[in-house]
């Protein structure tokens, strides 16, 4: 044990290749005679196929195959959800149209090429005669029994569910108050820099098939696609090369990525698709998109005694891989922070004309901390009181935790006054407030807004996934004494290269730079369940803590018998198996390999010397466990385990958000003044990874909050089709953030992590609506949907 | 993201570029930075058949002074414009526009010829060049001739080339005596083109009363105009606030703003005159 890496900046490892630009993404692998896929893909949101004319593509030049859905009809399985309601309507859905189109950007056919000019020229080349149907895009008209998207089904209603406990009924009847608002959350494209894309190449005579996918779930990936395609699942390879971002995105299967297998095993080449941005827009899944009606209850001294939550979801057409669960994660988020006795959520889930909605960063919780964070605001416009005096007041304390939520949750751990406390003092809470009240009289409008959030991390207990919520990790110390984990997370930028590495070296008194951690390829790692849920460092990583304890167990044993020494009288310290006497001179620093890199002996390894020796390296024990020449009885050879965690509980990340905007008069313009957030997910690894994460979450909240839409029209085209349209925020809109932490350890694993990958778009979106409105306050507003943009403020204004 | 399959040639001189253009008078287009036509292309929105790559023609790329006219060549970068100590001093409107043109690798690339000749109704150089009144230099199988900025510039991505005309030239008369100039932009989040962008060019008298005024507006209607209306109703005033205000109601004279996702007409009209009082108050505080 050493204390040299976890808590501190580590660099990342992964960088340097990031930044040279020698990494390598789907797009970077090339294989001779490959073939590329283009897409053709509805321009109707609603159609009948009367007919698809495939016969000029066919004979263009290049063109080595196209695919209809008719030709792929019973050769491929439908694509796959894992959402399991009550009562849930699952539409077919397969991999490429067959009677009907259901949304702009529905894929109708594949054409095979040469090269990816071909393929996209022949596309144009495919005639589709459809027949318009009428089309259903808002969610409310759909729940209404606006025209029916799916033969199959009377109504385009997937879902209706009510959760919660307590009496709501009660609770509203006895409320000295109530506020009541409809909230918007819009739909939002997930964005990732490195759009999806697909390599798959079929070895006829292994009759292995091996796909590499943009993925965050390399493992779910290959039952699903294995299943699908009705190859052995142990004959289905995927690997996931570099990933350039994700965020719930990729954290599905898609109808491309058994397409692209399958056409491999038809034609015995290598083939590739990779998604253009238009595409990836059209139909990578969208995030967000509810429409509730949130009510509160409570006291007129500011206790909360009710919350009520009726929501529509505007699923779209299909149900990608968790579509139908997102919304239900809302429902078990709506206490927040806060003591809340009853609480109900209403669901109504309806297909629309549109792409799915899915998991995107944050996946549900936003929406739920939006709306209770919201609703906190509206409690304390109510009642004439700060709006950060009302969360202090239903806060429940440290010694309340385990806290049970009428969701249904035990939240393992927090002290959110702390929180609370210390983003007042960074900010200088009161002197702002002195400050807006004092540029208010000279007719600034100056808004700041608080959210002391709390979230849902580290998916999850098995009991409440849909397909196993563990994770798995095998660390083994290789002849040479380096140290190789295999991690089931599948990191795509997160830095668990770097933060998993950080533990290893730490765990076994290693270098930092003699641990190598690999992900991401099923033909190597051990099953694992993926990244996504912010779940990688809390379940992945504890796997892999756990695993070094049982293989320190075993190096413990073998230490033992190669010093001749009762095992009592043995320690690990500084990398080394010492007897006691020995210890406190072994524990300095790190050990060397015994075997030093350029000095590799021909044939066979040297054999570890023992003799009068008083300590032992890891290192000298590995090579030891390999030669397996003198090992304690009934001791296997090698030096590795594997361990897979099974988490009893989710973990609760909270913290406070504190935005201070300035409003101009004139024009509605949104400027920055402060960006205050304190974060507390349990023990930090990485400072510098966990201020990264946070960053990039708060972007993404400043995008929702106050730029990102995807729009349709009433007939289904989507009208922000590209990044000329669709405005993901850049440098010039982001504010300086000034990040602080507590450290509140999780009870749930012996890491005392939480989580950090979707606090910041978790957390901050409310603040920023909240700074935005509270400027806007002299003018009456206690609401604005989001995006909030320079023309709806001047509305405002400009309506006094 | 796929153009459709195109020839592509790179003439050594002006005159092998104009005999090309004239090979496929229907065809052919002029690619000088790429920053308009390209994506354009890959969009498939245009399918141009030939593409004459006039950026190598060094002799298209210039900065020059010569009497009391700045010469610019058509392929000069924006990036040579915002670099330019000579224009920071004779004519900063021209770097200060330059500046606010997309990104460092756009501004590396995209030329001031190309951007004007795809009149884009959101383009930044359009209002400059219009409240600098410059006069363009086209030149085809039958000689040169002259345009002024307001002639060219005639519809939506519309000019007043002629099929197989090149714009090789721009002119701008020197700024002369006690003047001030400011661009305001407002740019789209998403694009980063102007949702509204005002350029002003103030030439005031001895008794610091308004000379003249060169007003460009960008973004708000189909092709970006002169605001001839606020010109007349500041000429002649001490450009004092109310001077100020009175003139910039005017414009959107004639105009019927533009509407879309990220602002309105009634929006853009407002923050044309909000732009534009600011544009003329800050070119106003600049005059040496």
């Amino acid at each position: 044990m050493t204390d040299n890496y976890v808590g501190k900046r580590v660099k990342r490892t992964e960088d340097p290749r990031l930044i040279r630009g020698l990494a390598h993404y789907v797009d970077d692998i090339a294989l001779p005679g490959t073939l590329h896929v283009a897409f053709v893909r509805s321009y109707y949101a609603h159609a009948k196929i009367n007919s698809i004319d495939t016969e000029a593509a066919r004979s263009a030049p290049g063109v080595v195959a196209v695919y209809t859905g008719q030709d792929v009809s019973g050769k491929i399985g439908p694509v796959p959800c894992a959402g399991a309601l009550p009562d849930l309507k699952v539409p077919d859905h397969r991999v490429l149209a067959t009677n009907k189109v259901y949304f702009v950007g529905h894929p109708v056919a594949a054409v095979v090429a040469k090269d990816r000019y071909a393929a996209r020229d022949a596309v144009d080349l495919i005639m589709v005669d459809y027949e318009e149907l009428p089309v259903v895009t808002d969610v409310e008209e759909a729940a209404a029994g606006g025209p029916v998207i799916h033969d199959a089904f009377s109504d385009n209603i997937a879902y209706r569910l009510t959760s919660g406990e307590g009496d709501i009924d009660a609770a509203f009847a006895a409320a000295d108050r109530t506020v009541k608002q409809r909230v918007l959350h819009r739909r939002l494209a997930p964005i990732a820099m490195e759009p999806r894309g697909v390599l798959a190449r079929y070895f006829p005579g292994e009759e292995e098939l091996t796909l590499w996918s943009s993925t965050q779930i390399p493992h779910l990936m290959r039952t699903q696609v294995a299943l699908m395609i009705g190859i052995p699942e142990n004959k289905l390879r995927v690997i996931t090369p570099e990933v350039g971002g994700g965020f719930g995105s990729k954290l599905n299967v898609y109808a491309e990525e058994a397409l692209l297998g399958w056409i491999s095993m038809q034609l015995g080449k290598p083939v590739k698709w990779i998604e253009t941005r238009r595409e990836n827009i059209q139909a990578t899944i969208h995030g967000r998109g509810q429409v509730g009606d949130i009510e509160i209850a409570f006291k007129n001294d500011g206790t909360l005694t009710g919350l009520r939550y009726s929501v529509f979801a505007d699923l779209g057409a299909y149900h990608q891989l968790l579509t139908p669960a997102i919304p239900t994660l809302t429902g078990l988020m709506l206490s927040g922070a806060y003591k809340i006795p009853a609480i109900q959520m209403n669901i109504t889930a309806c297909f629309t004309n549109k792409m799915a909605t899915d998991a995107y960063r944050g996946a549900g919780r936003p929406e739920a901390t939006y709306i209770v964070e919201r609703g906190l605001d509206l409690v304390a416009a109510e009642l004439g009181v700060d709006p950060a005096e009302v969360r202090r007041k239903n806060f429940p304390q440290p010694d309340e935790f385990p806290f049970h939520t009428a969701t249904g949750l035990d939240y393992d751990s927090g002290d959110y006054e702390t929180a609370l406390n210390k983003a007042q003092e960074i900010a200088g809470y009161q002197q702002l407030r002195e400050e807006q009240k004092k540029g208010r009289e000279e007719g600034r409008l100056i808004g700041i807004g608080v959210s002391t959030y709390v979230e849902i991390c580290a998916l999850g207990p098995s009991q409440a996934m849909p397909a196993g919520g563990w994770e798995s990790a095998t660390v083994r110390i290789e002849p040479t004494g380096k140290v190789t984990i295999l991690t089931g997370a599948s990191p795509h930028g997160q830095g668990q290269e770097t933060s998993f590495a950080q533990i290893a070296a730490d765990e076994l008194g290693v270098n930092i730079n003699d641990v190598t951690v690999i992900h991401g390829d099923t033909g190597i790692v051990q099953y694992g369940i993926g990244t996504f849920g912010s779940r990688a460092t809390a379940v992945g990583g504890t796997a892999v803590f756990i695993a070094i304890q049982k293989l320190k167990e075993k190096a413990h044993k073998i230490a033992t018998h190669m010093l001749e020494a009762d095992a009592s009288r043995v320690s690990f310290e500084g990398g080394k198996y010492s007897f006691e006497k020995a210890a406190a001179a072994a524990a300095a620093g790190t050990s060397d390999p015994v075997v030093p890199v350029g000095e590799a002996p021909a044939g066979a390894l040297p054999e570890p010397q023992t003799d009068g020796k008083s300590s032992l390296t890891l290192q000298d024990i590995a090579l030891a466990a390999h030669v397996a020449k003198n090992l304690p009885p009934d001791t296997e050879p090698g030096l590795s385990a594997t361990y897979f965690f099974e988490p009893k509980n989710f973990t609760f990340p909270f913290g406070t958000h504190i935005a201070v905007v300035e409003v101009d008069r004139e024009t509605g313009d949104i400027k920055w003044l402060r960006y205050v957030a304190v974060d507390d997910c349990g023990k930090v690894i990485n400072p510098m990874l966990v201020d990264g994460q946070v960053h990039g979450g708060i972007v993404q909240s400043i995008g929702q909050a106050m730029y990102e839409e995807v729009v349709y029209d009433e007939q289904g085209q989507l009208l922000t089709g590209t990044l000329m349209d669709y405005a993901v925020p850049r440098a010039s809109h982001i504010p300086n953030f000034e990040l602080d932490r507590t450290e509140t350890p999780s009870p749930v694993n012996p890491l005392g992590v939480k989580g950090v990958g979707e606090a910041g778009t978790i957390g901050a979106t409310p603040a920023i609506v909240g700074a935005i409105v509270d400027a806007l306050a002299p003018f009456g507003v206690q609401h604005l949907d989001m995006p909030i943009k320079p023309e709806n403020v001047w509305q405002i204004i400009n309506r006094g | 993201m796929i153009p459709v399959e195109f020839d592509y040639k790179v003439p050594a001189t002006l005159d092998e570029a104009i005999a090309l253009l004239a090979s496929d008078l229907d065809g052919a287009k002029v690619l000088a930075g790429g920053h308009s036509l390209i994506p354009a292309m890959k969009l498939r929105l245009a399918q141009p058949q030939l593409l004459v790559d006039i950026a190598r023609i060094k002799s298209l790329s210039y900065i020059r002074e010569e009497g009391d006219q700045i010469l610019l060549g058509a392929t000069t970068t924006h990036y040579q414009i915002e670099s330019s100590d000579l224009l920071k001093t004779i004519c900063p409107l021209l770097p200060e526009c330059a500046r606010s043109i997309g990104d460092v690798q756009v501004r590396n690339k995209g030329t001031i010829g190309g951007s004007v000749a795809h009149s884009d109704p959101a383009g930044d150089w359009p209002a400059a060049v219009l409240a600098l009144d410059a006069e363009f230099v086209l030149v085809g199988t039958n000689g040169e001739r002259t345009e002024k900025a307001e002639d060219f510039f005639v519809d939506l991505l519309t000019t007043s080339l002629l099929p197989g005309e090149i714009l090789r030239e721009i002119r701008i008369r020197k700024p002369s005596g006690r003047f001030g100039q400011a661009y305001q932009k407002v740019p789209h989040p998403a694009s980063g083109f102007a949702v509204v962008g005002v350029a002003v060019n103030l030439v005031l008298n001895d008794d610091g009363s308004c000379k003249s005024a060169g007003i460009g507006i960008t973004g708000v209607a189909v092709k970006a105009y002169r605001a001839h209306a606020v010109e007349t109703a500041l000429a002649g005033t001490n450009l004092d606030d109310n001077a100020i205000a009175a003139a910039v109601e005017h414009v959107c004279d004639g105009i019927n703003p533009n509407t879309d996702l990220y602002a309105s007409g009634d929006y853009r009209r407002h923050l044309a005159k909000v732009h534009t009082r600011r544009a003329i108050q800050s070119a106003k505080a600049r005059v040496q």
